[in-house]
Order: C-alpha cells, then sequence, then structure tokens
C-alpha cells in the first residue's frame, strides 16, 4: 500500500457505465464466485475421482475374484451398476460443495454484500441451483462415462458395453441423481445457512433415514423408504429389489418433489428473512 | 437521500430501533452517532433492507432500496460487519459485485487502485488486517459511484493516514452532491466530518441538529477553580442554578456562574484563588451526558462521594 495513491481522494471517473440488475447478470456474478474459490475444484475434483476410481476398482476386484462369488451374487450381478458404485462417495462430495457454496456465504458475512447487490434476493438462489446443476451435470456425466468405460475393461469377460440395453440409460440416470442433488443441497444450504447444519441434515437424510427405516415394521418400509431421497434417486439407475420399490420414471418423479420442495422452502425463507 | 419513518425493529421483546424518523439531505455528511448498542448498524441494514422492519419506512431515493433496478449506484455501504468471503481474493471480490451490475473490469482496477489496495488485491480477503478490510469494504462501496454512501464506523481500524483519507474522501464526495450518512460512537470524529448529526440512544431519536448548533449547546461554561479554602468559596457560591462539584482536593468545578463572578466573590471573602479557568465542556461530555441513560451497558463508578452538591 503505497501512500502515494492516498493523498488525493479521487472517486469517481466521472462516468462508471452501471447496468441493471438481471438473472443473467446475477448468474455471471455466481460464476465468478463459483471459479474464484479453491474449495469448488478441490471438492468437484474429488467427486469425479471418487465416481471414477471407485468404478474401475469394483470391476477390477470383481472379475478378480469371480471364482469365490456365491451363486445368487453371481445371479444378480449387473455389469453397468458394478461400474457406477462410485456414486456412493460422489454423492457426499456434490451434496458437502452444494450446502458450503451458500453456507459459507452466511458463515463469512458475504451474503450481505451479495443481497446488497441484488436486494431482490431470488435470483441470487436461482442462480446458485442453476449454475450448480450445470457445473454437476457436466462433470459427473464426464465422469460416469469414464467409470462405465473403464469399469467394463477390468470385469473383462464379464464386462457389457454401452450399446447393452439400459447402459446409456443408467449413465444418464446417475448423473441426474447427482446433479439433483445437488441443487438439494443449495436450497438446504439457504435454509439452515450452517455449514455444520446443512451438512449434517443432508446427511441424516441421505444415509441415516434408510437405515434408521429398516427397524420399521415391514407394512409401514414399503410405504416410506422408497420414497426417501436416496432410495427413489436409486430406482433411477440400479435395479431395486425391495418391497414397493419404484420405477426409474417414478423414482425421478419422487427425488424431483424432493428439490421443488426444498427450493420452494428455501425461496420463502430467503425472501423473508434477515440477512 | 435517506428518508426513514417511524422506523422500528424488534427483536423478540427486545426494542432495537425504536419508532425512529429523520432524513439524510444529499451534499452533506450527516452523522449517525450513538453508544455501542444504541440501533445504529440495525437501522443501516433496515435501509438497505437486509432487515426488514417490525414497523415504518425507509426510503433511499425515494423508493425502498430493493425497487431500485440498479441498487448499488443508489446506494454503496460499508457494514460494520464484514462482508467478504475469507477465502476470495479482492479483485474476484469486487469482480462478482461489479458483474451483477454490468459494470466492466476496469472499474474494478480503479476502486483498487483508489483505496490503495492494488499490491494485495489478488491476495485472500481473510489475510487482510483490520484496515484493509475497512478499504476493501470502502473500495466495494465506491464500485458503482453511488448516489448515497452509507458507512458503518468507517475509520475503525484505519491508521491516522487512513483516517484522514477516509475524511477527505467523505467531504469530496458529500462537496459533489452525494449523500453521506456515516455512524459512529465518537464524538471527536464525527465533530470533524459530520455537517449535520442524528443522536441515537437505546434505539431512540435524541437529537437531530446542525453539527454547529450541537457544538454551541455543548459548549455550557464550566469554571475550574483552585484555592487552599475550597470548602469555604463552595458554601460561599452556592447557590440557585449552580453546581460545584469537587473533583479533587482543594479543586472545584463550578457551572452556572462566569469567572469573573467567581473571582468577585472570592476577592469579597477574602479567599485566596490558586487558579480560575473557564474550560468548555467536550463534545464528548455533552455527547455522554445526552445519552448516559440511554447506554445499555453502564460501567459504574464509584465516584460519587467526590460529589459536593451546593443545592443541599
Amino acid at each position: 500500500m503505497s501512500t502515494a495513491t492516498l493523498d488525493r481522494p479521487r472517486t469517481s471517473t466521472s462516468s462508471v457505465q452501471v447496468e441493471p440488475v438481471t438473472q443473467s447478470r446475477v448468474l455471471n456474478s455466481e460464476w465468478i464466485k463459483m471459479r474464484s474459490l479453491r474449495s469448488t475444484g478441490l471438492t468437484l475434483l474429488a467427486a469425479v475421482v471418487a465416481m471414477i476410481a471407485i468404478g474401475w476398482i469394483v470391476g477390477w476386484a470383481t472379475n478378480a475374484h469371480w471364482a469365490t462369488q456365491r451363486p445368487d451374487e453371481i445371479a444378480s450381478f449387473n455389469p453397468i451398476t458394478n461400474s457406477l458404485n462410485g456414486y456412493h462417495l460422489a454423492q457426499l462430495a456434490v451434496g458437502v460443495l452444494g450446502v458450503l457454496l451458500v453456507s459459507g456465504e452466511y458463515a463469512t458475512g458475504m451474503i450481505r454484500a451479495t443481497f446488497q447487490s441484488v436486494p431482490t434476493r431470488l435470483p441470487v438462489l436461482w442462480a446458485k441451483a442453476a449454475l450448480y446443476a450445470g457445473v454437476t451435470f457436466v462433470l459427473m456425466l464426464v465422469a460416469s462415462f469414464a467409470a462405465f468405460l473403464g469399469g467394463q475393461q477390468f470385469l473383462g469377460t464379464h464386462g457389457t458395453s454401452l450399446s447393452a440395453s439400459g447402459a446409456v440409460q443408467d449413465i444418464f440416470g446417475v448423473t441426474g441423481y447427482l446433479t439433483l442433488i445437488g441443487i438439494f443441497a443449495v436450497a438446504l444450504g439457504f435454509i439452515i445457512r450452517s455449514t455444520a447444519g446443512g451438512i449434517a441434515t443432508l446427511f441424516g437424510l441421505l444415509l441415516v433415514l434408510p437405515g434408521i427405516g429398516l427397524v420399521l415394521p415391514t407394512s409401514w418400509q414399503a410405504n416410506t423408504l422408497p420414497y426417501l431421497p436416496s432410495n427413489a434417486g436409486a430406482s433411477m439407475f440400479s435395479p431395486q429389489t425391495a418391497v414397493g420399490s419404484l420405477s426409474a420414471g417414478a423414482g425421478l418423479v419422487v427425488l424431483v418433489t424432493w428439490v421443488v420442495a426444498a427450493l420452494a422452502g428455501a425461496a420463502v425463507l430467503v425472501k423473508r428473512r434477515d440477512a | 437521500m435517506i428518508e426513514a419513518r417511524n422506523l422500528t425493529k424488534k427483536y423478540g421483546d427486545k426494542t432495537a430501533v425504536n419508532d425512529l424518523s429523520f432524513t439524510a439531505q444529499p451534499g452533506i455528511i450527516t452523522g449517525f452517532l450513538g453508544p455501542n448498542g444504541a440501533g445504529k448498524s440495525t437501522t443501516m441494514r433496515m435501509i438497505l433492507g437486509l432487515d426488514a422492519p417490525t414497523s415504518g419506512s425507509v426510503t433511499v431515493g425515494g423508493k425502498p432500496y430493493a425497487e431500485h433496478a440498479k441498487p448499488l449506484q443508489v446506494v454503496g455501504a460499508l457494514l460494520e460487519a464484514r462482508a467478504v468471503h475469507t477465502s476470495r481474493s479482492a479483485y474476484n471480490h469486487l469482480l462478482a459485485l461489479a458483474a451483477t451490475h454490468g459494470i466492466a473490469r476496469g472499474r474494478v482496477d480503479d476502486v483498487i487502485e483508489m483505496v490503495g489496495l492494488q499490491d494485495v488485491a489478488r491476495k485472500r480477503a481473510g489475510g487482510f488486517s483490520l484496515g484493509m478490510g475497512q478499504r476493501l469494504g470502502i473500495a466495494s462501496a465506491l464500485l458503482a459511484d453511488p448516489e448515497t454512501l452509507i458507512l458503518d464506523e468507517p475509520v475503525n481500524g484505519l491508521d491516522p493516514e487512513g483516517i484522514r483519507w477516509v475524511r477527505d474522501l467523505l467531504k469530496g464526495l458529500a462537496a459533489e452532491g452525494h449523500t453521506i450518512f456515516v455512524s459512529s460512537h465518537l464524538m471527536s470524529e464525527m465533530a470533524l466530518t459530520a455537517d449535520h448529526v442524528i443522536v441515537v440512544g437505546r434505539g431512540r431519536l435524541m437529537a437531530d441538529m446542525p453539527m454547529s448548533e450541537l457544538i454551541a449547546q455543548a459548549s455550557s461554561n464550566v469554571v475550574v477553580v483552585r484555592s487552599p479554602q475550597a470548602t469555604a468559596l463552595a458554601k460561599a457560591l452556592a447557590g440557585k442554578d449552580v453546581t460545584v462539584t469537587s473533583t479533587e482536593q482543594n479543586t472545584l468545578e463550578i457551572n452556572g456562574l462566569t469567572a469573573a463572578q467567581i473571582g468577585d466573590r472570592a476577592l469579597e471573602l477574602n479567599i485566596s484563588l490558586h487558579e480560575l479557568s473557564s474550560k468548555q465542556a467536550s463534545l464528548e461530555e455533552a455527547f455522554m451526558e445526552m445519552t448516559r441513560d440511554e447506554v445499555e451497558f453502564h460501567a459504574s463508578t464509584p465516584d460519587d462521594d467526590h460529589t459536593l452538591r451546593s443545592a443541599a
């Protein structure tokens, strides 16, 4: 900081070109914000690596230990979902980053600068959700194709190809699932506002609730478990064997309903609460 | 121009801002003065639409802040709490804010240079000192060359040179016709910058007047007298509208009489005086007097036994 620049306060360069706030300008602003944080790149890299590495390792391990597999394991073996197993871990990375993109602004006070520049607020919610959905979709689609193609190589003679029935559909299914989880996480971030609370809620919904549900009476399970976000989402790309499981299309509808409900809740709270 | 009408903000049963009405005019610096916890920051957040008033309203340039199409061009603000993501560089922070209003990169470079942050603009804002953080806040406030500037305690953490720089900047902007609304809990700082002052205590309006008027009002004269016969003199001077206070042994502070009247009276009584001087109450004292009952957190001082009330 040189003192020379401080002697003579100069305020305006006579004409600063200022345009009205629009959804596309807010989108551009959020894009600058997203790519100027190192955590974004690192977490997305973790999601991509998890998706690909787990798909390949599982493929290799399955092939190497094929001879020791039990008959029922071989009977239910599906080479497509075998390579897409990395989604278990990838969804955590995608979910954490989705929450963090929002809760990080609340934690640091950045949200006040954000809402000062966009005082109508909702364009910020839409921009963050849309941008993160786009980024997640592109990266996870590439990662899922890579996981599938590599995984089939590692599966050797037990592998299949892209032309197999359901292969491309499942790849898009898992990509869609991860994208929707990303949007869901952004909405949760706006609802909960704290990083710890947001991530705990997300993990609770995705990982803990399905486990708790298993101790419910069987008659209840059929009416609840398939509708949890993780189970409904899984129907989109892997065949479900449990009682009352949803079809791929029904799973998509249920998960989209969860995401829309979360976005609606976030919109109401963002508009109403003090920042 | 900022216009607040019956602005009230309650948090549960605690009232942070209580029926506050005021106007900040363009072309002058309006000081917003009050002790900590008086509701200054809450009022500023309501002006910016960050907090919704419980009742009442506030407009900037004739409309609520959120209804402006180019809000950053209407108000630039530096709030007390930092509003910067600690992991992002100052440059990218400003670039992201600029993008919402289609402001060119060149303007971002300009404001960085204006506040003297060019050497650290690419570093993480989280590593900034308090003074650098304030400069970054001022840079974001100036980004869209706003008509109104709202600054919450802008000189906090600045070195003397930085303080003078902010003062000059605000005076320059006011002279150009901008509305400047600046808060402080320091009367001395306000006395040097503000043309008009709005004083709040516990969320209520205490005073709304030109700075010059406040200074005149504060200048109630106190005469300091030192005498070996201080107690006798104190008794002799007692009367209606006269307050005699003893701050230390043989020293009196007299309110309500001129130095000449006290000197003459001492001569009559043959009391020797070692000192007789007029002292103007400082603005700081006037401010403390005004808000004494409105300070939220009192520090009590056990010095009441030194006080002699002549009226007794």
